[in-house]
């Protein structure tokens, strides 16, 4: 299960992605963060984001109308 | 992966142009580029403490307008008194509806997340411009300065 959550519910390009920076930047490595977010656009964004930085994304799903992202910082 | 390089020329001044500059920069630092800004002709009102950028229709016959006014309504009455200021915050009124961030918060994001933010020291003499008005953390530099950078950079935009 996940180790963080970040509810980015409502916030729109590129908020998502800086919070989920921001987030990560406190973490440690091999812990994994959840994100919620309702930006459709932020799927391909955390996909290239992952690809981008290193970490990794471990799911990326829909649910109940909000996307939910699992990201294992690397 | 070595890190790639970012660079921005800011010289528009208005609302709808401000918010390019500081998405670009803060995703692009979001994905690990290194990002410079460099700030000039009215791009520096991009850099005052306190921002009040106007946008307006009049000029701007790409700009979508409520009801659509943009199909009737006269470039004659964009012009009009008052017309700019309602025009302005209806645009703010609908961002915020949309939960796009402020340009403040924006801009607060790329410095935190170290985009570095250069203003032209020529055009703030030209315009006389009270740098007391800026934010902190700006570097005031000439254009070969901000070549310095731009030269190694992967993507330079002009914005």
């Amino acid at each position: 299960m996940a180790d963080q959550e970040l509810d980015a519910s409502g916030l729109n390009c590129p908020l998502p992605i800086l919070r989920a920076k921001k987030t990560l930047n406190g973490m440690e490595a091999g812990k994994v963060l959840h994100i919620i977010a309702t930006d459709p656009g932020s799927v391909k964004d955390f996909e290239a984001f992952c690809k981008q930085t290193g970490n990794v994304l471990t799911e990326s799903k829909e649910e109940g109308g909000k996307f939910h992202f699992l990201i294992t910082k690397s | 992966m070595e890190e790639k390089k970012l660079a921005i020329i800011a010289t528009k001044g208005t609302l709808d142009w401000g918010y390019p500059p500081f998405i670009l920069a803060s995703t692009a630092a979001a994905l690990g580029y290194e990002t410079e800004i460099f700030f000039t002709f009215y791009g520096l009102q991009l850099l005052k403490k306190d921002l009040d950028l106007q946008v307006s229709p009049l000029g701007n016959p790409g700009m979508p307008m409520p009801m659509g006014m943009d199909k009737w309504f006269p470039v004659l009455g964009t012009a009009l008194p008052g017309m700019q200021s309602v025009m302005t915050s209806m645009m703010k009124k609908k961002m915020a509806s949309k939960g796009v961030a402020s340009l403040e918060e924006l801009r607060e994001l790329a410095q935190e997340a170290e985009v570095r933010m250069i203003a032209c020291q020529m055009t703030v003499d030209l315009f006389e411009m009270d740098t007391s008005e800026f934010i902190d953390g700006v570097e005031y530099a000439g254009a070969a300065r901000f070549f310095e950078f731009a030269g190694e950079s992967d993507i330079c935009l002009y914005i």
